[in-house]
């Protein structure tokens, strides 16, 4: 990273920075040493260089939380691009200049400047648009460039890294301090870690603009990333054993869902609850709870004295946790609501007897060919008395802007079914599995394509069923 | 000194000892028994309060009697409860107790004289008891004397002096079902019903020469040598001759010829026998009717026959139960009436069909025991394995066939009932009944979850933490393929140990070393394609290409994590090249198989890893291509204002050679493909066909089966390189060596050595299955692209490989596990276990660079 100024005299700037232009300075940081050199220093312009040397060990070493090793540790573009270690170094090296302090210029410390900076390779998931998004409401004139991914391969498009400039009159402290924040923010690492520290980092860094930025929200749930478990860990080391990105995907959907649900999401809950009740059940699984939408309005029922979130993911069952407050209950509400793991595919002797399960947006989350044995596993094995499944209507999907050219509603459906498509698997599981099934539908019934998501009640017939 | 008196106790049995305090339980129990199989309540008041005496603590010190003594029941032991149990709602619960597991109470009742016990108590100096509580414990205990029978203990032995006492001997009884010393070759007969021409038929298909008395009825049948039949009750009803084929089978039960467990429909001729009041419905008026024709002798025979039947038996070692209407693990070989009541009837649910038929509950679904199950009770159109049992009963009286199953053989034998004997109720060949999944298909989380020990034959006990687990079953589910297509994951596979070679992290002179300290002569070096390790299940075309095939018969191509790589139709139309390929080297035909598991790997490897070289690989050489001249520029601008930066430019130059190397090494795996076009399958083991494994085969003949997938279709299969070296003749070594510096030298990956004769148990158990050695310039990719720096190389040499190495054994373990139980034809979860465990294992932290 560079930065000039060509403020008059224009080495001021190593006043300004505490660091001498007629020296190369070393600076240790915990992920390597950060060199600070001037390649040019006269009084028309003057020019910082900040370069940091990463010990790749270090960087293993460095991750806290993540005790095992990743391959993306020893090949990642860390000692390369600026990322968040850049901005801890810039932290470290520049320490007093982001707080504004300077014995022998106190006077220019105040004082916007005339700052050119330059990062050759910024790590930017978003691409140059986002990097302009984040710097030109800071008053910045942005020049970023996308990097390709490999001039041999022009099919794979542009990497994640920018070319960027920026130009632009600002105070010095300010101009760190929003690259001390923007580099992890546009990085967007996982690095898997966040304490209470973290924000309070961020809030000193960002006062005075960061409130009024636009783009605050997206700053801070970047900058703030998740703490992972043990089970979260194992999760991404089978992803890389199998070169995958990772296999997290269906969480990370839930996690970043909105505290309000959107108004068809809502209404889904309320049609679900009211089958419920209708159907006079106490006891109810919500089967693929994933990290605990709908269980919020299931417990705020007191009609369901017992309530059980069933979910494959282990980190969809923590956020769950979090989210309910589980550990904060009181005893009397915490004996209604239970978390289990377990898996659609696979019976589970802990799920029968139930009154009733809810599979709400679970069943296009399954290949085709898994239907069969989520069948036998909810139908046959659980065989509540009652069971609400939603799924979204494929029909509809038309009167989705993004989708009128097709596609699926969430990258993880295995498929979307039509009305006809869901009631042909739905009448045949009834049918097998001795229930009677009832259709309705969620979000306003469209006289073309039916209305946005489908829902089924299956009612058990006493006496009937088929032992399977 | 009185005579000796035997004291008869079933093997498996809940003792209870019942005396007053100093009666002398505890010398009893520790004289006849062993220390663990007694639960004393005293030293329960102990552990629960730190004083053997604190009658205050003896709820909490019950409570923990009675967990360890359900523990112990459960397991099957013996046990062996001393505390006076004076009190009858003390010895009800203990009752209750053995009931729960099922197994038979016995009391031991110690009345000696209320001085013996007072004196006893006084020498005792932690004992300070009231004399009244002697005399009154004494009293409870002569008030329940005579009703422990009624109780429910089924033995009841009565010592009544402390010379009664001394004189006692235990002697243990085996339970009637137990007959483990019995061990076949067995023919297991289904329900007969009264089909006696069709059970003459069957025993004479089976070998057995029947022997007629002077009316020509046949009254025994003489089994070939050292085979014994077993039938499955259900002799009687409906059928046209049930006292024929009583006086057959009763003949041949005399003989020692055959065993036989009763029916419900035996036990509901006993009742009528008896003249109980019974519903003679089901055809039971059928047999009475015959019945009448015979002699009042003959009757009373039939009587006490069927009254005589034990419910089950356990045979061979415990590898073979046989029980009318099968039994659960947990009741096998134990006696309860819940026990008979299983063998008889089945596990009903209580509810009725529209038939009017009891609504069974499908315990076979849920069976994980070891031993082999084998039932009647319920007519079903085929005999099928579900969960290694197998219900035989195949409806002759209704029309159906008879027939037996050969043990240890595995081999059915039936013939075709002479016409419909008898309508049934409900349609047994309905297809209504068809629901989408076999029985045998239906998988428990219980199976999977938590922390698992996996039993393999090469590797013993493999254990699965239950967070591996956690994380295995959500990939499972989520993004593997059905397990009906997953019979194997591949294991993991450590490199060769660090080089001291200055300039290298691998080099093939350690894997030779290592197999050489091995005592493993004969290796095979194997050529490394760069591509993702793929495993493809290839059927027969008629059978793979049509969509609507179960899933279990489609074949598949997938990812070491069971992700399938294609979509669906490019890896139909793979599949069916491939099993075009399989079809004309003639190796369907060559296996005597429909189906072969081949494992090896699919090219490029930016097919599967296309996003993780893009978003990874080429994502830090672009960020490195822009970065590091600029950081030159600046550099040596600064130079050039004289700054001591010298150094440090040399270092940025190193940089840059470095992550040349870097792009070289990555862009040498990827290339575009269009549908199958570009791709390629290089097979290099042939891992399982059916009913065999083909893990002792030498990898020669496994790489010479490859070669002619090969000439089958060159396009998309692609041959193996490979060399054989001997290394114990450095001239081999040395071969093999240039070859694989001549691969590696443009960025290759290098080679796996593995021993020539495939599975290799050395001096130190099982050798590693193959050894990766990979080249200095593709490691880049691996190790980063300045891993071969200087300073960087001499920290890497520290690599620990123990951890991989196990590893890699357990797993390689665990997959041969796997693919031996499904060439035994074992019920799916046994073979998903091995499959799910490798996954979870995989999810180990172990430094992935290896």
């Amino acid at each position: 990273m560079t930065l000039s100024t060509t403020h008059r005299p224009a080495t001021d700037l190593g006043f300004l920075l505490h660091k001498n232009p007629a020296r190369a300075q070393q600076v240790e940081v915990s992920t390597g040493t950060a060199h600070v050199f001037y390649p040019e220093a006269t009084d028309e312009r003057c020019t910082v260089a900040l370069l940091l040397e990463v010990d790749p060990i270090a960087l293993v070493r460095g991750n806290r939380g993540n005790e095992g090793f990743a391959l993306g540790q020893h090949v990642n573009d860390r000692p390369y691009a600026a990322s968040s270690l850049l901005a801890v170094a810039l932290g470290k090296a520049f320490a007093s200049a982001r707080r504004g302090v300077s014995k022998e210029r106190p006077d220019l410390v105040d004082q916007p400047l005339p700052l050119e900076v330059h990062l050759p390779a910024l790590s930017c998931r978003g691409g140059a648009e986002l990097a302009e998004r984040f710097f030109a409401p800071l008053g910045w004139q942005v020049e970023a460039r996308a990097l390709p991914l490999d001039e041999q391969f022009p099919e794979w498009g542009d990497s994640r890294h920018v070319d960027l400039r920026l130009r632009g009159t600002q105070r010095l402290a300010d101009a760190i301090n929003q690259l001390y924040v923007a580099l992890p923010v546009l990085d967007d690492a996982k690095h898997y870690w966040v304490s209470t520290d973290e924000i309070d980092k961020l809030l000193r860094a960002g006062s005075g603009w960061l409130a009024t930025h636009p783009e605050r929200e997206l700053i801070t749930q970047r900058y703030l990333a998740h703490q992972r478990s043990l089970a979260g860990q194992a999760m991404t080391r089978l992803a890389e054993v199998d070169d995958a990105d990772t296999f997290d995907d269906a969480v990370a959907e839930v996690a970043e869902a909105p505290e309000r649900p959107a108004p068809l999401a809502r209404l889904r809950q309320e049609a679900v609850v009211a089958a419920l009740r209708a159907a006079g059940a106490h006891r109810v699984l919500d089967l693929g709870c994933g990290a605990g939408a709908l269980l919020p309005a299931l417990l705020a029922e007191s009609s369901f004295t017992e309530v059980v979130g069933v979910d494959v993911s282990s980190r969809a069952l923590e956020v769950a946790a979090r989210r309910l407050r589980l550990d904060r209950m009181p005893d009397r509400q915490r004996a209604r609501v239970s978390l289990l793991q377990s898996a659609l595919t696979y019976r589970d002797a802990r799920l029968a007897g139930y009154d009733a399960a809810v599979l709400m947006e679970v069943v296009e989350h399954l290949d085709p060919d898994r239907l069969p044995a989520l069948e036998h596993a909810v139908f046959a094995a659980a065989a509540p008395s009652t069971a609400v499944v939603t799924t979204p209507n494929a029909e509809h999907n038309v009167r989705y802007p993004a989708l009128a050219g097709g596609g699926m509603r969430h990258r993880d459906h295995r498929f979307e079914w039509t009305r006809a498509e869901f009631a042909e698997w739905a009448d045949g599981v009834a049918a097998r599995r001795g229930y009677a099934v009832r259709y309705l539908g969620v979000g306003g019934d469209d006289p073309e394509v039916g209305p946005p998501t489908q829902l089924a009640v299956f009612t058990r017939t006493p006496g009937q069923e088929v032992a399977a | 000194m009185s005579d000796v008196r035997e004291l008869a106790v079933p093997e498996l049995s809940l003792v209870v000892l019942i005396g007053a305090s100093g009666s002398g339980k505890s010398t009893f129990a520790r004289k006849h028994f062993r220390s663990t199989q007694v639960l004393s309540s005293d030293v329960c008041r102990g552990l629960v309060a730190d004083d053997e005496n604190d009658q205050s603590a003896t709820p909490a010190a019950f409570a923990v009697l009675h967990a360890i003594a359900a523990a112990r029941l459960a397991a099957g032991r013996l046990t062996v409860v001393d505390a006076t149990n004076v009190k009858r709602e003390d010895r009800a619960s203990l009752v209750q107790l053995a009931r729960d597991h099922d197994v038979l109470p016995v009391a031991i009742v110690l009345d000696v004289a209320e001085g013996v016990c007072l004196a006893r108590n006084a020498a005792r100096p932690d004992r300070d008891l009231a004399r009244t509580v002697v005399s009154r414990q004494r009293a409870e205990l002569r008030r329940g004397l005579r009703g422990l029978s009624r109780e429910g203990f089924r033995k009841v032995h009565l010592l009544s002096s402390p010379e009664e006492v001394d004189a006692a001997v235990l002697t243990y009884e085996k339970a009637y079902s137990d007959l483990r010393t019995e061990t076949g070759p067995f023919d297991v007969v289904g329900d007969v019903h009264g089909c006696r021409a069709e059970l003459e038929e069957l025993l004479g298909r089976l070998g057995y020469e029947l022997v007629r008395d002077p009316q020509g009825r046949p009254v025994d049948a003489v089994p070939p040598a050292g085979r014994r039949a077993v039938f499955l009750g259900d002799l009687v009803d409906r059928g046209p001759d049930s006292p024929g084929v009583l006086r057959l089978v009763m003949g041949m039960v005399r003989a020692g010829h055959a065993l036989c467990v009763p029916g419900n429909h035996e036990n509901k001729l006993v009742k009528a026998l008896r003249g109980r009041d019974v519903q003679i419905t089901h055809g039971l008026e059928t047999t009475l009717a015959q019945l009448e024709a015979e002699t009042p002798e003959f009757r009373r025979e039939v009587e006490d026959f069927c009254y005589g039947l034990v419910s089950h038996y356990v045979l061979d070692g415990g590898a073979l139960v046989v029980a009318h209407a099968g039994l659960t693990e947990e009741l096998h070989g134990r006696a309860s009436g819940r026990v008979r009541s299983f063998a008889l009837y089945g596990d009903t649910t209580g509810e009725t069909d529209e038939f009017g038929l009891p609504v069974r509950y499908p315990w076979a679904q849920d069976y994980r025991g070891r031993a082999m199950v084998l039932y009647g009770h319920t007519p079903v159109p085929e005999p099928e394995w579900v969960n290694n049992t197998m219900c035989l009963d195949t409806g002759c009286v209704f029309g159906g066939r008879l027939t037996a199953l050969r043990y240890p053989e595995r081999e059915l034998v039936d013939v075709p009932a002479h016409r419909t004997w008898y309508e049934p109720a409900r349609p047994f060949l309905s297809e209504d009944d068809a629901t989408p999944e076999r029985p045998d298909e239906v998988l428990d989380v219980a199976d999977v979850l938590g922390k698992r020990i996996v039993v393999t034959r090469l590797s013993g006990r493999v254990t699965v933490r239950a967070e591996n687990a956690a994380a295995a079953i959500e990939v499972m589910s989520r993004f593997a393929l059905a397990p009906q297509q997953l019979a194997y994951l591949p294991p993991t596979m450590s490199p060769v140990a660090t080089s001291a070679r200055a300039d290298l992290l691998e080099h093939p002179a350690e894997a030779f070393a290592y197999y050489r300290g091995e005592g493993v002569d004969q290796v095979v070096c194997q050529e490394k394609h760069m591509g993702s390790r793929a495993v493809a299940l290839v059927r027969r075309q008629d059978a793979a290409g049509d969509p609507d095939r179960p899933v279990g018969e489609r074949g598949a191509l997938y990812t070491r994590t069971g992700r399938s790589f294609l979509g669906e139709e490019l890896t139909r139309e793979f599949l069916a090249r491939v099993a075009r390929a399989v079809e004309g080297a003639g190796l369907f035909a060559e296996l005597g198989s429909d189906w072969v598991l081949l494992d090896g790997e699919l090219l490029p490897w930016s097919v599967k890893a296309g996003d993780l070289v893009r978003g990874q690989y080429a994502a830090v050489g672009a960020a490195a291509r822009a970065a590091l001249p600029v950081a030159e520029a600046v550099l040596t601008q600064a130079a050039g204002r004289g700054l001591d930066v010298g150094e440090l430019l040399t270092r940025q130059r190193a940089r840059r050679v470095d992550i040349e190397g870097f792009t070289t090494a990555y862009r040498r795996f990827c290339w575009p493909t269009d549908g199958l076009t570009g791709t390629a399958f290089a097979p290099f083991q042939l891992l399982a066909a059916a009913g065999a494994t083909f893990s002792d085969r030498p990898h020669g003949e496994h790489l010479a089966l490859a070669d002619r997938l090969a000439e089958a279709d060159p396009e998309l299969v692609r041959r193996t390189q490979h060399r054989a070296v001997d290394v114990t003749d450095p001239v081999s070594e040395q071969a093999a060596t240039d070859w694989w510096t001549e691969l590696t030298a443009g960025g290759g990956e290098g080679m796996v050595v593995k021993p020539a004769a495939n599975l290799t148990r050395g001096r130190r158990g099982l050798v590693q299955p193959g050894l990766k050695v990979r080249g200095r310039e593709y490691l880049r990719l691996v190790y980063g692209p300045e891993y071969t720096e200087p300073a960087n190389l001499s920290r890497l040499r520290e690599r620990n490989l123990g951890r991989k190495r196990g590893l890699a054994l357990r797993e390689y373990a665990l997959g041969l596990e796997g693919l031996e139980r499904l060439a035994r034809g074992e019920p799916m979860w046994r073979v998903h276990e091995c499959v799910f465990a490798v996954l979870a294992l995989e999810s180990e932290p172990v430094d992935p660079r290896l």
